[in-house]
C-alpha cells in the first residue's frame, strides 16, 4: 500500500508540475502553427508570473492577478508580433530579446515596488487560487485504489489545472474544426495561399499570438499564484524552453503535447521524489544527478525517439509578397 | 463581337525604376480563350497580378463585364468572379483537397457545413467539367497535374467566371498538358472566359481564340489566333526574326569520346531507374535522349557525371573509366574534360544567393587561373565573368548582381558559359532550355551546335521533343529506364512519340 500511495503522490505532483509546461506548450503551438517561432515563451511566462503576483498582492484579488498576468503577457506577445510580423524581423532575435527584457524588468520593478530583493510579497489566502475539493473527495479517500485516485489525482487542484487540461481538447477543436484553425494552420504552411485567398496574413498571425499571450499569461499566473505563494526571480527556470522541446516532441499536435508535458512533468516529479532515497542496486544517487535527469532524458528523447518532426513549413519566415 | 469580359485601359505599373507595364490596353471577349505571350520579364504576370488585386496599378482603368471596377485585393477580384491559377501553386501541401478548396471561402466560423457544401460542389464540378480529384487526398501526395486541377477547382468553387492561368504547363508532362487543354475547352463551352499566360507558342496556337503579345512592358499586338503564325508571334515577342529551328550542317563524327556500357542505376528505394543502357557519343556529334520525364534520364545523367552511384556497368571518358560508386570527385571529372550542365540549375547548377561572377567559376574555383595560394584572384574572376557576359549576352550585364535576380534564361546562360568556356571534350546537358524564353533558346541551341562543330561530344537530355529533333544528330529514346530505340534527326514526331510511350517496346517484348 505504501508503494501505491507513493505512486499516487508522484502522479499527483506530475500533474502539478506538468501544468505550466502544458500551458506554455499549447501557447507555443498556436504561434508556431501560424508560422511564428516563439522562443520568448519563457519571458512571457515570467512577466505573467510577476504581473499576476504583483497585482494579486496589491489588489488582494486572485482574479485581478490572473487578468493582469494575461494582459501583460499578451502585450509582450504583441511586441513580438510587431517586430516579427509587421516589421518582418528575425523571430529568434525578437524572442530572445523578450526573454532578456522579461528577466531584467521583473527584478527591477519588483525591487522598486516591493523592496524584497525582487520578490513580490507572499500572497495571502484569497490572493491565490485555492484547491477545489470535489464533492465526496474526503468521503471516498479511504476506499482502496479508487479512493486516493479520486481524492488526490482528480480532486484537489486549482481551477488553473483544470483549465490547462481543458485547453487540450479545446485547442484540438479550434485547430481542426473551426475556420480560424484552418486558416491558422494554412498560414503556418503557406502564407501565400492564404494571401491569395483574400485573407490577411498579418491579422491572422497577430490573432494566433494573442492566443499565445493568453496561455503564457495563465502559465505564469499558475507559477506565482498556485505553485508558489508569490513571485521569485527567474522562477520559470527554463520551463519555456522545455515547453518548446515538448512541442517538437509532440509534432505540433495538442493531444501529443499533453502527453509530452506529462512525461516531462513525471520525470521532474520522480526526480524530486527519489532525491536522497537509495535506489535498488545503484545505491544512493547524488541529488544533482536526479535533478539533471529530466534534461538528460529530454536530450535523449529528442535526439532519438521521436522520428522525424516536420515543423510548419513557413515557420520562422516573415511573409513578404512575392514580386 | 461578343461582349467583353475584361477590359484594361491604359494600365501603368512601375516597381521603382522598372516600368513593368506601360499603357496597356487589353480586351478579352466573354466565352473565349485569350492567350498572352511574351518573354520572361515582359510584364505578363504583373498585368495579371493587377487584375487579380495582388498589386494596384499606378494608373489606368479596369472594367469587368463593362463596368468600371477597382480591385484592391484578391477578395475584390474573387467577388468580381475572377479566379487565378498561379504558376507556383497557392496550395497548402499538407491539407486535403477539400480544406484547400474551402480556405478563405468558408461559410461560417465552424468548418462542418463548409466541408459538406464543398464536397457536394466538387461532385457537381466533376460532373460538369470532368475535373476528377479525390476530395480527401492530401495535396503533396497528388501528382502535379492534379494539384493544378485543385487550383482550378478552387477558382470555380468561388464562382469564377474569368479564369487566369499563369504558365500552367511549365510543370506538366505533355499528357497532363493535353488534359488541361481539354478542361479549358470545356470551360469555354460552358461560357467561362479563360486568359492563358505562357511563353510557349505551340500552346497558343493549339488552344486560344485570340492572342496578345507583350514585349518589355508594352502590349505590342493582338491577333486572332487563326490568322497568325508561330513565326509572326515569335518575331513580335522578341522584336526581331527568330529561328525556330536552328540551321546546322552535317555532323562529322570522329572518335568515341564517351562510352556507356550496360549501365544500371537504382534509386534510393531500390527501384531500377536505368536498366542496362549502352551507347556511345562521338566527337563532333550531338546525341539527344528523348523521353517523358521520369523515365530514367535524370538518373542516367547523374550517374555519368559521377554524382549518383551506379549498380553495374561501365562509363569510359576519353577511353578511361569513370568511377561509378557515386564517390567520384566531380572536380576530377571536370579536369578530365567532362562538363555537366545539370537539369536543375536552381539546386545543382547555381548557388542563387551568390553573385554572378562567383557562379561563373563555381566548380572551377580551384583552378590555378583563379587562385593565388589560398586566395581568389578577384580581378581575374571579374574580368573572366565580364568576358562571359559579353560572349553569352547575359543580361543584365552586371557580374556583381545576385544570381537569383537574373531571369531563368540568363541563369541558364551563366551555367552554360561556365561549362562551355572550360573547353571540355565532352559536354552533357540536361534540359538545356527549361524555363527559357524563345530568344534565349535560339542562342543556346546555336551555342550547342557550335560546340559540336568544334569536334566536342555533346549529350543532350530533354523532354522537349522539338528541341531534341532540332539539335540531335542521333536520337535515343528512353522508356522505363531502357533505351528503346535509336532514330535519325529526320524521325517524325509521331514515331518518336510512340517510342516514348513505350508502344513499340511493349510489342517487341510480346
Amino acid at each position: 500500500m505504501d508503494v501505491f500511495n507513493a505512486i499516487v503522490q508522484v502522479l499527483d505532483s506530475t500533474i502539478r508540475l506538468s501544468v505550466p509546461l502544458l500551458l506554455a506548450c499549447l501557447a507555443g503551438l498556436y504561434s508556431e502553427r501560424a508560422g511564428i517561432f516563439d522562443i520568448g515563451l519563457e519571458g512571457k511566462m515570467l512577466v505573467g508570473a510577476f504581473a499576476g503576483a504583483a497585482a494579486a498582492s496589491v489588489f488582494h484579488s486572485a482574479l485581478i492577478g490572473l487578468g493582469m498576468a494575461i494582459l501583460i503577457s499578451v502585450a509582450f506577445a504583441m511586441v513580438h508580433g510587431f517586430a516579427s510580423i509587421t516589421h518582418r524581423g528575425n523571430q529568434i532575435v525578437s524572442g530572445v530579446a523578450i526573454n532578456f527584457v522579461a528577466a531584467g524588468s521583473t527584478i527591477i520593478l519588483g525591487q522598486a515596488w516591493f523592496q524584497q530583493g525582487g520578490r513580490t510579497p507572499a500572497l495571502q489566502p484569497g490572493e491565490r487560487f485555492e484547491a477545489i475539493v470535489w464533492p465526496g473527495a474526503e468521503a471516498v479517500r479511504d476506499v482502496p485504489i479508487l479512493g486516493p485516485i479520486y481524492a488526490e489525482l482528480i480532486s484537489g487542484h486549482s481551477i488553473l489545472v483544470y483549465f490547462a487540461f481543458a485547453m487540450v481538447p479545446f485547442t484540438w477543436w479550434v485547430l481542426f474544426r473551426t475556420r480560424f484553425g484552418l486558416r491558422m494552420r494554412a498560414v503556418g504552411e503557406n502564407p501565400a495561399a492564404v494571401d491569395t485567398a483574400g485573407i490577411s496574413v498579418a491579422w491572422l498571425r497577430y490573432r494566433a499570438l494573442i492566443c499565445t499571450g493568453i496561455l503564457t499569461g495563465v502559465a505564469g499566473a499558475y507559477l506565482s499564484m498556485v505553485q508558489n505563494g508569490g513571485f521569485v526571480k527567474d522562477m520559470t527556470a527554463g520551463k519555456g524552453y522545455i515547453a518548446l522541446a515538448a512541442l517538437i516532441f509532440a509534432k505540433w499536435k495538442p493531444v501529443n503535447a499533453m502527453f509530452a508535458c506529462l512525461l516531462f512533468g513525471f520525470l521532474d516529479a520522480a526526480a524530486i521524489r527519489l532525491q536522497g532515497s537509495p535506489l535498488p542496486l545503484i545505491g544512493k544517487v547524488p541529488v544533482q544527478f536526479m535533478q539533471a535527469l529530466p534534461y538528460v532524458l529530454t536530450v535523449i528523447l529528442l535526439a532519438g525517439f521521436i522520428g522525424k518532426a516536420i515543423p510548419p513549413r513557413a515557420g520562422g519566415v516573415p511573409y513578404v509578397k512575392e514580386r | 463581337m461578343a461582349q467583353a469580359a475584361i477590359e484594361l485601359i491604359g494600365i501603368n505599373k512601375s516597381f521603382g525604376a522598372v516600368r513593368a507595364n506601360r499603357d496597356i490596353n487589353l480586351e478579352v471577349a466573354r466565352g473565349t480563350i485569350h492567350g498572352i505571350v511574351g518573354e520572361n520579364g515582359a510584364g505578363k504576370s504583373t498585368l495579371m497580378s493587377i487584375l487579380y488585386g495582388f498589386y494596384q496599378a499606378d494608373s489606368g482603368e479596369i472594367r469587368v463585364g463593362g463596368k468600371p471596377v477597382s480591385i484592391n485585393s484578391s477578395n475584390d477580384a474573387i467577388a468580381l468572379g475572377i479566379g487565378m491559377v498561379h504558376q507556383h501553386f497557392m496550395l497548402v501541401d499538407n491539407f486535403t483537397v477539400l480544406e484547400n478548396v474551402i480556405l478563405g471561402a468558408e461559410n461560417d466560423a465552424l468548418l462542418k457545413s463548409s466541408i459538406a457544401k464543398a464536397r457536394s460542389e466538387l461532385e457537381r464540378l466533376e460532373r460538369e467539367y470532368g475535373l476528377e480529384v479525390d476530395p480527401d487526398a492530401i495535396i503533396e501526395e497528388l501528382p502535379v497535374g492534379l494539384q493544378q486541377r485543385v487550383e482550378i477547382l478552387k477558382a470555380l468553387y468561388r464562382g469564377a467566371e474569368i479564369l487566369i492561368l499563369d504558365e500552367p504547363t511549365g510543370v506538366l508532362t505533355p499528357a497532363e498538358a493535353d488534359h488541361l487543354f481539354r478542361i479549358l475547352k470545356q470551360l469555354k463551352e460552358q461560357g467561362k472566359t479563360v486568359v492563358l499566360i505562357t511563353h510557349k507558342l505551340r500552346e497558343i496556337m493549339a488552344i486560344t481564340d485570340t492572342v496578345s503579345v507583350m514585349r518589355q512592358g508594352t502590349m505590342v499586338a493582338t491577333r486572332v489566333t487563326k490568322e497568325t503564325t508561330v513565326g509572326e508571334l515569335a518575331e513580335l515577342m522578341v522584336g526581331r526574326r527568330v529561328l525556330l529551328r536552328v540551321e546546322k550542317g552535317q555532323s562529322e563524327a570522329g572518335a568515341i569520346k564517351l562510352s556507356v556500357r550496360n549501365l544500371t542505376v537504382k534509386d534510393s528505394r531500390g527501384v531500377t531507374m536505368v536498366d542496362d543502357v549502352s551507347f556511345d557519343v562521338r566527337g563532333g556529334e550531338i546525341v539527344g535522349i528523348a523521353g517523358v520525364a521520369g523515365n530514367g534520364q535524370s538518373e542516367l545523367l547523374e550517374a555519368i557525371s559521377g554524382i549518383r552511384h551506379a549498380v553495374s556497368g561501365e562509363v569510359m571518358l576519353e577511353g578511361k573509366p569513370v568511377d561509378l560508386t557515386g564517390k567520384a570527385d566531380p572536380g576530377e571529372l571536370r579536369d578530365r574534360g567532362l562538363a555537366h550542365v545539370p537539369e536543375d540549375r536552381h539546386h545543382v547548377g547555381l548557388v542563387l544567393a551568390f553573385e554572378e561572377n562567383e557562379n561563373s567559376i563555381l566548380g572551377y574555383h580551384d583552378d590555378e587561373r583563379y587562385l593565388k595560394g589560398p586566395f581568389l584572384k578577384v580581378d581575374v574572376i571579374m574580368a573572366d565573368a565580364r568576358d562571359k557576359i559579353e560572349k553569352y549576352d547575359i543580361r543584365p550585364g552586371n557580374p556583381r548582381l545576385k544570381t537569383a535576380n537574373f531571369s531563368g534564361g540568363n541563369q541558364q546562360k551563366i551555367v552554360l558559359a561556365r561549362e562551355m568556356e572550360q573547353d571540355p571534350g565532352v559536354l552533357i546537358v540536361g534540359q538545356p532550355t527549361r524555363g527559357v524564353d524563345v530568344g534565349a533558346i535560339e542562342f543556346i541551341h546555336k551555342r550547342l551546335i557550335a560546340m559540336r562543330d568544334q569536334g566536342k561530344a555533346v549529350l543532350v537530355v530533354s523532354v522537349e521533343l522539338d528541341e531534341i529533333r532540332s539539335l540531335s544528330d542521333r536520337i535515343l529514346v528512353m522508356f522505363a529506364g531502357r533505351i528503346v530505340g535509336e532514330r535519325g534527326p529526320d524521325a517524325t514526331e509521331g514515331e518518336l512519340g510512340l517510342l516514348m510511350a513505350g508502344v513499340e517496346h511493349q510489342e517487341a517484348a510480346e
